[in-house]
């Protein structure tokens, strides 16, 4: 079982990165670029069959370690 | 009879100023100290109080100090916070305190973008605290940063909190790094628990640029007198 994590940054807090990648942007001349943040994203391969467990474990790895609850929001994506 | 407190300073894979701190401990100001490893589960009872060094703990690879938080020695660095012994958190020492959760809030990349290494003016917030009981107040004292992740950052609601319990120990006297009211360091609500971004283990000797932190080091002496 395959999993992808998408952590982002909440809304609430200022991305530098992501500014920083915008003004970069509309330097290359696209200037239609209103907004951009950046985050990661966290591929997981579990040994493990079943979508319902392999997501409550993955839900847990985000609380413990993958995601900051202080400042960053995840999501988990499943992949078969 | 004088009781000097016992330092451990917890070195983790990635530490770089662990020796700094045990420079200014053993050699300029005269501590008892030892150093700890992160694969310990367990350290002596007698230690007064734990450091967690600044450095880059496992290459600040998912977040600084995230992943230094799980090292089996942390479990015992939480039973000594219970305990109400003090603990400091320099640099990336102060992210893994906000990590495990003893401190509020988190540290997030600095407003530039860039890693700043420079000598910087804090100004005291408070001087009944453990740590910052020799210091005058309002007093302002140079102290070296040197960091990427040291925007301090935590909701509206804890920030007040923490104003009204007098929590905030130092502010910068310019904002070099974004930081939420210019918050340099921070206490718990016991006051037992310190997180700075500043090195004050670099700034005891006069040879390179200043003693001011060595006060921080005399303010727990002179608690630890006090609570013998």
């Amino acid at each position: 079982m395959k999993a992808k994590v998408l952590v982002t940054r909440k809304k609430s807090i200022a991305d530098p990165e992501g500014h920083a990648v915008q003004k970069a942007l509309t330097q290359l001349g696209f200037d239609q670029v209103k907004n951009v943040r950046v985050g990661k994203i966290i591929e997981v391969e579990l040994d493990q069959q079943s979508v319902h467990s392999s997501k409550e474990q993955l839900q847990q790895m985000c609380e413990k370690l993958l995601a900051n609850p202080v400042m960053e929001n995840f999501e988990i994506e499943m992949q078969s | 009879m004088s009781k000097k407190p016992k330092y451990g300073i917890v070195v983790f894979p990635g530490s770089n100023c662990d020796i700094d701190c045990w420079r200014a401990l053993d050699q300029v100001l005269d501590a008892d100290v030892t150093y700890l490893w992160h694969q310990d589960a367990t350290f002596a009872q007698e230690l007064d109080v734990i450091i967690l060094p600044g450095g880059f703990s496992y290459g600040d690879y998912l977040r600084g100090g995230a992943i230094a938080t799980f090292s089996p020695i942390m479990e015992a660095v939480k039973k000594h916070a219970k305990q109400g012994k003090l603990i400091m958190g320099i640099c990336n020492g102060f992210q893994m305190l906000t990590e495990m959760g003893l401190l509020p809030g988190t540290l997030l990349k600095n407003k530039n973008l860039k890693f700043i290494c420079d000598t910087v003016e804090l100004v005291l917030q408070q001087t009944t605290s453990p740590f910052t009981n020799q210091y005058q107040e309002d007093q302002t004292i140079s102290i070296p940063i040197a960091h990427g992740q040291g925007n301090y950052y935590v909701d509206d609601n804890t920030l007040h909190k923490m104003e009204a319990n007098g929590q905030i120990l130092f502010k910068y006297a310019r904002n070099p790094n974004g930081s939420l009211s210019d918050i340099a360091g921070i206490c718990n609500e016991q006051r037992t628990i310190l997180g700075m971004m500043p090195h004050p283990e670099r700034a005891v000797e006069e040879i390179i640029g200043g003693t001011d932190g060595a006060l921080l080091f005399q303010s727990i002496a002179n608690y630890m007198l006090n609570q013998n």
